[in-house]
């Protein structure tokens, strides 16, 4: 296998670090680890195999990543750049307040932007992802109904959601009702009536949905749920479709997060760092984290008293180098620029959408415009061949795979999210390596059922890696 | 400037294709009322060079005033190499590696990381990365909890109180019972924690070398815990220090968790951090997290892929060990990397941090500060000020912001400050350091 334990050769290791220069007030060795057990490769070496390394991978800089939900868009190169500041890399959060007026002027601005875009009248900019986000949102409400004296234990999560959504509630000792949705995609609004009692602190709810689909009632969910004096909290993940066209607060949601390394085009980094900003209308406002950024004249500063505060989240304010490329994309693409993100995503969507569903195309279980993602699957095609090797074969053309199994609503779903920042003639070589793939499935289904071929390494076998865990790199094995 | 890329050509083929005259036939689900709404508020759009010197000024702002400062966030050396690797787009525009035969570069580094991991910690199992030490301490006692159905944590005082205040928000939301042991000279107090331990006990929390950089005892908290089934958690926040102190796992800790910042990562204003949790073997399918494991290919070669996924919030929902999803991949990597670059020298480089605080520790003495005690520290100490008022004065005037103070969290400590010193402070730069504070 190639990793750097395996390099390892007692000796080759050259890199040098400082040597103290002076009296040694070295601690006694009773203290002093003699079991550092690290490998020796040499720089030159080391490079070389992290280069490798990184041509296993699949980013957003070498083909279209269609996967659903995820909004792999273009990472601008200027975001990256300024991330790189000596400014912004070398300051301690913990600086003299105004040594750091750079960094929380940033912080503050975005706030501002974020509060706009959601229409909402508070934020935090604190959680560092988007669960984090959700985790914290979900503190807000409970911090709520604690402060006014309801007890009120239960949240709804359609049945649609991310995983992330019950276990954040979870996590807040919250008890979880499932509402169900329509065959078209929307919640089934005569079942959630049904649902609505004194216990229910609120539902959480994507939009638009995890189908790729705008609820058609939401406006009604809404109504609802402040009727029964519930919180109508906002999942973000999908912003993209609606950025700068419509707002959560006009949706009658009270409380969203907004996934920054989706909509706002920061990267995903192969699992993080992300941020996960919570926005909240006027009477949720009180309680979010602490620190909030504050602006008195001309000086920002960090306001940590604020007695109803859920407490704080974060060891400091957040992932601020990835807040810092939000805060360059919103004011690279303007209002306008923001809305055409939305309407570009959403009409590259669609037609994707119209290429691949057509005749000897690909089932479409809801047959409805989408907004900036859609569903189709593996009906229709030949036994034994499912949108497990279906995605696989994707690779071997040079693209992602788009999000699979998910959401667990629809069966075998392959969701679909091509984002704003490709080409037409993106979409169109993709939607004919689809087409392909199906034609292939009925000619030589080998070339499913094997796939993929010219990947870094085949199929991988994830049954024997849970079966049999190895989590570490041990020279005997 | 925007970064779409069709042109009004391209529309119109669109639009045709799909069967709609306008966009807005898109946009049909979302009521007319709260569509197309003016965003008030936003910045006009900049072409890059306008960006280039907007994002310059407000950095001009910011000043690299800090110096001797810890507290939960370091200032190390960082190798070119670690910059520059991690620079290459096709690590950092990857998404989580769900697809593994196109991920193995991500993955291989999560393995890296989880197992230089496990050898500084001297435990087992190691995850993926958390967000950052303070909810890495706040899922780690949610794991002992979960792991042997207690509800009590104890916390020491001497744990940062950064990481206290979100663990008890945490324990809040979670209905845990949270409480705190004391501390006395700069250490846990371990008189009275014994009397603290009880049967409804699921974890008791150390933080070493703790928040005012003491070497605890944590061999003696675990011995405080033989037979009664509950846990000890190593907390860390100064990653470095793993290099060159006992491991926590040699000396009986069950969960090992916090920040690795300092493995080749930069302050930042505080963000992104690096997480992390190690633990023993029994905790292996009670982490959470992404866990990078062994498995073969098609082909029978040895590949990688994201492993035990039932413990997470995408199979499991409700049930999961913890709804992490996003972790802080990116910088676990960077870790690995500084990591096969530091080897074994990480020793060496713990050994020169030490002495550089011994040294900055000494100069201080009677230049104004004195110590509490004689404790072992690794690169942080604790010192009181005659007079703090004319210090942070005077610093302020040479344009320096030296260490922390630390009497607005313990009132016990009037004065005190807490300082650091790590591999960037030389010898003759803490000197002139202490010339300067003498010229004031």
């Amino acid at each position: 296998m190639d990793i750097i334990f395996s390099k390892h050769k007692k000796g080759k290791n050259k890199y040098s670090v400082p040597q103290w220069k002076g009296e040694d007030y070295s601690l006694d060795k009773k203290f002093l680890r003699d079991d550092l057990d690290m490998p020796e490769a040499g720089e030159a070496e080391i490079v070389r195999h992290y280069v490798r390394l990184s041509k296993m991978n699949f980013g957003v800089d070498d083909n279209m990543y269609p996967l659903g939900s995820c909004t792999m868009k273009y990472n601008p190169k200027v975001n990256e750049k300024f991330s790189k500041s000596e400014k912004f890399l070398s300051v301690h959060p913990m600086a003299r307040e105004e040594n750091v007026q750079g960094s929380l002027k940033i912080i503050y601005d975005l706030s501002g932007y974020l509060r706009k875009i959601s229409g909402m009248d508070g934020v935090t900019l604190v959680p560092a992802a988007g669960s984090h986000g959700e985790l914290t949102g979900v503190m807000i409400m409970k911090k709520y109904f604690e402060d006014i004296g309801e007890k009120r234990d239960t949240i709804i999560i359609p049945d649609s959601a991310h995983g992330t959504n019950p276990a954040s509630v979870a996590m807040c000792g919250f008890n979880i009702r499932e509402a169900k949705s329509t065959p078209e995609g929307d919640v089934d609004i005569a079942l959630l009536e049904e649902m609505l009692d004194e216990n229910v602190a609120g539902m959480m709810l994507t939009s638009p949905g995890t189908t790729g689909l705008f609820d058609r009632n939401l406006s009604k969910i809404a109504d609802m749920l402040h009727r029964n004096g519930s919180l109508f909290y906002g999942d973000g993940a999908n912003l993209n479709a609606t950025l700068g066209k419509a707002r959560f607060a006009d949706m009658g949601f009270d409380i969203m997060h907004i996934n920054i390394h989706k909509t706002f085009s920061t990267p995903h980094g192969g699992g993080g760092p992300g941020a996960g900003p919570v926005t909240v209308v006027k009477k949720l406002e009180k309680y979010l984290p602490v620190p909030v950024v504050v602006k008195d004249g001309d000086r920002y500063s960090m306001k940590y008293n604020m007695p109803d505060s859920i407490g704080p989240v974060h060891s400091f304010s957040g992932n601020f180098l990835i807040l810092l490329r939000a805060f360059i994309y919103i004011n690279t693409l303007g209002a306008e620029g923001l809305k055409d993100v939305a309407e570009t995503a959403v009409l590259n969507a669609n037609y994707l959408k119209a290429l691949l569903t057509g005749e000897d195309g690909y089932n479409l279980p809801i047959r409805r415009n989408c907004m900036h993602e859609f569903i189709v699957n593996d009906r229709g095609f030949p036994e034994g061949i499912t949108t497990d090797q279906i995605s696989k074969r994707i690779l071997d053309y040079g693209y992602h795979a788009p999000t699979v199994f998910f959401p667990l609503i629809i069966p075998h779903s392959i969701m679909i999210e091509p984002t704003e920042t490709e080409s037409k003639e993106t979409l169109d070589r993709f939607a004919e390596v689809m087409l392909k793939i199906k034609k292939e499935a009925f000619e030589n289904p080998d070339l499913l059922l094997n796939a993929p071929f010219s990947t870094p390494v085949r199929k991988v076998d994830s049954v024997l890696a849970a079966k049999t865990p190895v989590l570490k790199w041990e020279d005997d094995k | 400037m925007s970064y779409t890329l069709l042109t009004d050509e391209d529309r119109k083929e669109m639009f045709r294709k799909i069967g709609i005259d306008k966009i807005d036939d898109l946009f049909a689900d979302i009521p007319e009322n709260i569509l197309n709404v003016k965003l008030e508020g936003i910045p006009e759009a900049k072409s890059e060079i306008e960006i280039s010197s907007l994002v310059s000024d407000i950095s001009e702002s910011n000043s690299l005033a800090s110096v001797f400062k810890g507290g939960g966030i370091y200032n190390h050396y960082i190798p070119a190499v670690v910059d520059e690797l991690s620079s290459r787009s096709e690590f950092y525009t990857a998404y989580t590696p769900y697809q593994p035969e196109v991920s193995q570069g991500t993955l291989t580094a999560i393995f890296e990381f989880q197992t230089f991991m496990c050898r500084l910690t001297g435990l087992d199992v190691t995850n993926a990365s958390m967000y950052d030490g303070a909810t890495s301490l706040a899922e780690a006692v949610m794991m002992a909890v979960r792991t042997n159905r207690k509800n009590k944590v104890i916390v020491s005082r001497s744990v940062n109180p950064r990481y206290r205040e979100v663990l008890k928000t945490y324990c809040w939301a979670s209905g845990i019972d949270y409480s705190e042991a004391g501390i006395t000279e700069l250490e846990t107090d371990y008189e009275t924690l014994p009397d603290l331990i009880d049967d409804e006990t699921s974890a008791v929390v150390i933080q070493s070398p703790n928040f005012f950089g003491t070497v605890e005892d944590t061999a003696k908290a675990k011995s405080f815990l033989e037979g009664k089934k509950a846990f000890l958690i190593n907390a860390v926040t100064e990653a470095m220090s793993l290099g060159y102190l006992k491991s926590p796992g040699s000396l009986g800790a069950d969960i090992v968790c916090g920040e690795a910042q300092s493995l080749g990562n930069y302050p930042a204003f505080g963000g992104p951090l690096l997480g992390f949790i190690s633990a023993t073997e029994k905790f292996m399918r009670k982490i959470p997290g992404r866990l990078a494991g062994k498995t073969l290919d098609s082909a029978g070669n040895e590949a990688l892929a994201l492993t035990l996924q039932a413990r997470e919030q995408h199979i499991r929902r409700e049930k999961a060990t913890s709804n992490i999803c996003s972790n802080e991949g990116l910088i676990a990597l960077r870790a690995a990397i500084y990591m096969s670059l530091m080897g074994p020298h990480l020793f060496k480089l713990g050994s020169y941090n030490h002495n550089s605080a011994a040294y900055l520790r000494e100069r201080l003495s009677g230049k104004g500060f004195s110590s509490l005690n004689d404790k072992p520290f690794f690169n942080e100490f604790v010192m009181k000020a005659e007079n703090p008022e004319s210090f942070m004065k005077n610093c302020e005037s040479d344009c320096l912001d030296p260490g922390i103070r630390i009497d607005s969290w313990y009132p016990e400590l009037e004065n005190c400050f807490l300082f650091c010193a790590t591999e960037v402070n030389s010898r003759s730069q803490i000197d002139s350091f202490i010339n300067q504070l003498q010229g004031d």
